[in-house]
């Protein structure tokens, strides 16, 4: 019997592949999870793009659940999810915070003052060393973190209202109600 | 979906689209030969993570730009191989070497092939082995056949005689 | 109108190929000789369908009728022809409907070319190709039908991928092609085989030229694709174990390892379960390429635009194949017999030897490229397994390859006394270790043990083909007398795999130097400036905008001296073609036997100011003339007199002393 059984070795063996193959499927191998998750944000101090005289920095975002949501004008799919972030932003459920990735100030202020601007403050990256160090590879990327400033998820992509419905406000919500 | 196809679309071209004004190809120096032979072995053993199918040295994208000059800032500054690396998986996580680490979790991808290659081998070994039993066995069924025929002749000439 | 006939055709097409799926088969389970007969009229008309279908579709392409929506997103009116024509199957579609061709073609070539084969087995044969032809037909019709319309018809198309307008890239697919499909020969051969339950050398001796042939068309294909790399890319490389790249060199290892496994069981009538195996092997693979490189399971630069949905199709109808013909080998195997029986030290065991080493080096491109999957797809991380790796692993497992290369030729069949094969090859030994050892020293290039191993490698491969050619030869030298055995039945095979395994070491030589003993520089320049690489002077004298049909370009001339003497004028561009405004590299190469001269252009600075990369690469053109010499080789043991004598052979009566041991009679 176990002579028979050898042969039926390539089959199982493909059978085996087929499953992988039906499961990666269903996978995206584009995406890049952060190693960040569950450890605190970087520390950065940043110009604000509204106001250059004044920094942005880690601080600001510590002490409350914050979001912190990566952009740029010359990024197609930020401009997609800009009315997403405007109506985040209404709900005023949310502490946003943006980092404007290697961008041209100037535009950026206009882009903003022309559709809308959803954020309490913008930092702006110039050269995109903060990026790096937030494991930045393509715009545009949203990080939530707790009030003890650990980051507790990474959104890659462009924010969908069902995004921000399903994952973002019911996160937000549990975050509020952990204990100090 | 828009990123992604934007992303794909990048990488189809190797990178050679250029979002805004960067050098293509930049000239980094060093006053060591031997720190510019590191530096291009570092490089090339790091992923582009925009382009996904491409080293650090070969690719052409923004991020790979600035990456590279992050390493080469941080070679400047005395950095060894390990600390480059360190700081570069502690933001982006394994995926950005382009070797897999050599850690428990890896050992399938460093050791599998060999595990593989020895089994295949000791199986061939196995059905060699065992084919030469098969044809000493069948020698000897061959030789009990060649005996009849040669006792059959015997008495089939001793018939005729 | 002529998309929609194109489109109608196809649905005839896979309507055939139900027919010639169907019948046959039964009729040969049932002994119905009406059905058996329907075969080859039904692989002819499947043929022809397809080849109106992709007629109409080359047709729409050089008319310039955007109105379908594949020639509006790939074709152009400025498009020079041969690439209008060559866009057809520069996108998912088109090249679907190129691979249905190809299949229908071969189909078609087995069903006229085949003579003497028993009607019944051919049927199945055929039907096999049929069931297959139904997957990629249906895979057209139901997920990409390449003659969708669009509407409204936008006034300009799309435009080819710029990278794609080259003539080797034009032609690089229908080379992969012809071997993807041509493997599927070999597998119907062995389904029928397994479904007679009759696995013999005669099985062997049909599958083999046709094996060896769609072998010859894949390595043309791989060694072409890695030739444009060199030339397009702009930065001098030839292969990067891109997860599509590695799709197309799985069945061609698998192939290689088939090709030498049939040998034995053609000649000696063993490994029979193995070789059916491995022919089951290399189309598999063949259809895991398809389905990587179409369904965006693997990222790769290469890849067509994904798409899980035709992912989940091919995938399913890759299941039934191949889960189908392994469950028909699981049950069928067990009862073939044992061929020939061999000792331990013997050509057999070491050809044996070669395959677990092909195999194997195809377990770890396989392991290599799914790894990022099977990672993420169980919950341990994402992790990259690149370039580094799977050079690592090939430049480990190969060694011992070449090793047994040597060894092969000169040992004998079923037993070869290990003291008179150690004599013969003693003296290669030593000298090829004398050889690598010079090689690696630091005098000579800055020493590299690299090039010591693979001037080693190549220095006993060559001395085992000459001790080889020399026994063969021992008493009739002369190239007349070459020439007489070369045409003798055999003389193709062996002279094959002279060339073939030449073509091997010429490879190893080319791909080691080519890697280890490059000099490239980056570096700005002003016209005028001078730059020093490799013993070559390189002066820039500018660069011009200069106009192309279908493309702006910025064309430098550099002039390359060496001791003062003119070398060569080379003129790299930077090209951005009208339509999809990408900037695109033309490399100014100076091509030479012993070293190519490599210049492309980076970007420009301002004030007439260029970045700009400079190669010296050494023997890199070695690496695609072994290649071309391992297809050679291929080829002129596929075309070996032995093949060609059953079709003579009711013309002439055969003498007497020249026909060949029952076996090699055509009648299963």
């Amino acid at each position: 019997m176990t002579r028979y059984l050898r042969y039926l070795v390539p089959l199982l063996l493909f059978g085996l592949l087929a499953a992988l193959l039906l499961r990666g499927l269903s996978l995206d191998p584009k995406l890049v999870p952060s190693p960040l998750i569950g450890k605190p944000m970087p520390a950065f101090s940043l110009s604000r793009l509204e106001d250059p005289s004044r920094t942005l920095s880690d601080s600001d975002l510590r002490g409350k659940v914050s979001i912190l949501n990566v952009w740029a004008t010359w990024c197609v799919s930020c401009r997609a999810e800009h009315e997403v972030l405007l109506q985040l932003a209404r709900t005023g459920k949310v502490n946003l915070f943006g980092l404007d990735y290697k961008d041209e100030r100037s535009s950026a202020q206009r882009w903003l003052s022309r559709l809308g601007n959803p954020y309490s403050a913008n930092g702006f990256d110039e050269d995109g060393r903060v990026g790096i160090n937030w494991g930045v590879y393509g715009t545009p990327e949203t990080f939530i973190m707790d009030r003890k400033g650990i980051i507790r998820h990474k959104h890659i992509g462009p924010l969908t209202p069902e995004v921000v419905d399903k994952e973002i406000l019911p996160l937000i919500a549990s975050l509020e109600a952990e204990s100090k | 979906m828009k990123k992604l196809l934007t992303l794909l679309l990048l990488c189809l071209l190797f990178g050679n689209t250029a979002l805004q004004a960067t050098t293509t190809l930049e000239s980094y120096r060093f006053s060591d030969k031997q720190d510019e032979q590191r530096f291009k072995s570092l490089v090339s053993q790091l992923r582009c993570l925009v382009c996904q199918n491409e080293s650090l040295a070969d690719s052409d994208a923004e991020l790979a730009h600035d990456l590279r000059q992050e390493v080469y800032e941080m070679m400047l500054a005395g950095k060894t191989n390990k600390q480059v690396t360190d700081f570069l998986v502690q933001r982006y996580g394994d995926f950005v070497l382009y070797n897999p680490p050599m850690k428990p979790s890896t050992w399938l991808i460093w050791f599998g092939p060999f595990v593989v290659l020895v089994i295949a081998v000791l199986l061939l070994f196995r059905s060699l082995r065992r084919q030469r039993a098969v044809t000493q066995q069948a020698i000897s069924d061959e030789e009990r056949k060649r005996l009849q025929q040669a006792l059959q002749q015997s008495t089939g000439k001793d018939a005729q005689s | 109108m002529i998309p929609e006939l194109g489109h109608f055709s196809l649905i005839l097409a896979l309507c055939m190929a139900v027919v010639l799926a169907v019948f046959p088969l039964i009729g040969s389970l049932n002994n119905t000789p009406g059905w058996v007969a329907l075969a080859k009229p039904a692989a002819l008309a499947q043929f022809c369908f397809t080849a109106l279908s992709f007629a109409c579709l080359v047709n729409a392409f050089l008319a310039n009728d955007f109105s379908v929506a594949y020639v509006a997103e790939n074709g152009n009116t400025l498009l020079p022809t041969l690439y209008k024509i060559s866009a057809v199957w520069g996108a998912h579609e088109g090249s679907l409907l190129l691979w249905a061709l190809i299949l229908t073609g071969w189909t078609t070539a087995v069903a006229i070319f085949t003579r003497n084969l028993p009607p019944v087995t051919l049927a199945r044969v055929l039907s096999v190709m049929g069931i297959i032809s139904i997957g990629f037909l249906s895979f057209l019709l139901f997920t990409s039908n390449p003659f969708a319309r669009v509407y409204p018809a936008p006034l300009e198309g799309g435009d080819l991928n710029p990278l794609l307008q080259d003539p080797g890239l034009a032609i690089h697919p229908p080379m992969l092609y012809m071997g993807y499909v041509g493997m599927s020969v070999a597998f119907s051969f062995a389904i029928a085989a397994l479904i007679g339950g009759k696995l013999d050398a005669t099985w062997a001796r049909w599958s083999r030229p046709w094996t060896t042939v769609a072998w010859v068309f894949l390595t043309i294909g791989i060694t072409l694709g890695s030739w444009w790399a060199y030339n397009e890319l702009g930065w001098g490389g030839w292969w990067f174990w891109d997860p599509v790249e590695n799709a197309s060199f799985m069945p061609w290892l698998a192939a290689t390892a088939l090709i030498h496994s049939l040998a034995v069981t053609e000649k000696r009538g063993a490994f029979k379960r193995w070789t059916v195996l491995l022919s089951l092997l290399a189309f598999s693979l063949s259809l895991l390429g398809t389905f990587l490189v179409r369904s965006g399971v693997l990222t790769s630069v290469h890849s067509f635009a994904a798409d899980p949905a035709r992912g989940l199709f091919i995938l399913v109808f890759l299941s039934i194949v191949i889960g189908g013909s392994l469950l028909l080998y699981a049950w069928r195997a067990p009862d073939v017999n044992s061929g020939g029986r061999f000792d331990m030290l013997s050509r057999e065991t070491l050809l044996l030897g070669n395959n677990v080493l092909l195999v194997a080096i195809t377990a770890f491109v396989l392991l290599g490229t799914l790894a990022p999957l099977i990672y993420d797809a169980m919950g341990w991380g994402k992790i990259s397994v690149g370039f580094p790796w799977f050079t690592t692993m090939f430049v480990i497992f190969t060694p011992f390859m070449v090793f047994l290369m040597g060894m092969g030729p000169l040992t004998r069949w079923k037993h070869q006394d290990p003291a008179q094969l150690a004599r013969t090859l003693r003296i290669a030994f030593v000298i090829s270790i004398a050889a690598g050892v010079v090689a690696a020293l630091p005098i000579l290039h800055g020493g590299s043990w690299q090039a010591g191993l693979a001037v080693a490698l190549s220095v006993w491969l060559l001395a085992s083909l000459l001790l080889s050619l020399r026994q063969r030869h021992r008493h009739n030298v002369g190239v007349a007398n070459i020439w007489k055995s070369f045409r003798m039945r055999g003389g193709g095979s062996y002279y094959g795999m002279i060339i073939a395994h030449l073509g091997v070491v010429v490879f190893i030589i080319g791909v080691t130097f080519a890697t280890q003993f490059t000099q490239q520089e980056d570096v700005r320049m002003s016209p005028g400036q001078t730059y020093e690489l490799a013993g070559y002077s390189f002066r820039f004298d500018g660069a011009k905008p200069v106009p192309g049909p279908n493309y702006r370009a910025d064309r430098a001339s550099f002039l390359v001296t060496r001791d003062n003497r003119e070398v060569a004028t080379l003129h790299p561009e930077k090209r951005t073609y009208t339509v999809q405004t990408k900037p695109m590299t033309e490399s100014g190469i100076d091509v030479g036997l012993f070293r190519d001269l490599y210049v492309s252009l980076g970007e420009s600075l301002g004030n007439g100011d260029w970045s700009v990369r400079l190669y010296y690469k050494p023997f890199v053109r070695w690496i695609w003339l072994g290649g071309i010499m391992i297809a050679i080789g291929g080829l002129c043991a596929a075309l070996d007199r032995r093949y060609r004598i059953a079709v003579s052979k009711r013309v002439v009566a055969p003498e007497p002393s020249r026909v060949k041991a029952p076996g090699k009679k055509a009648n299963a």
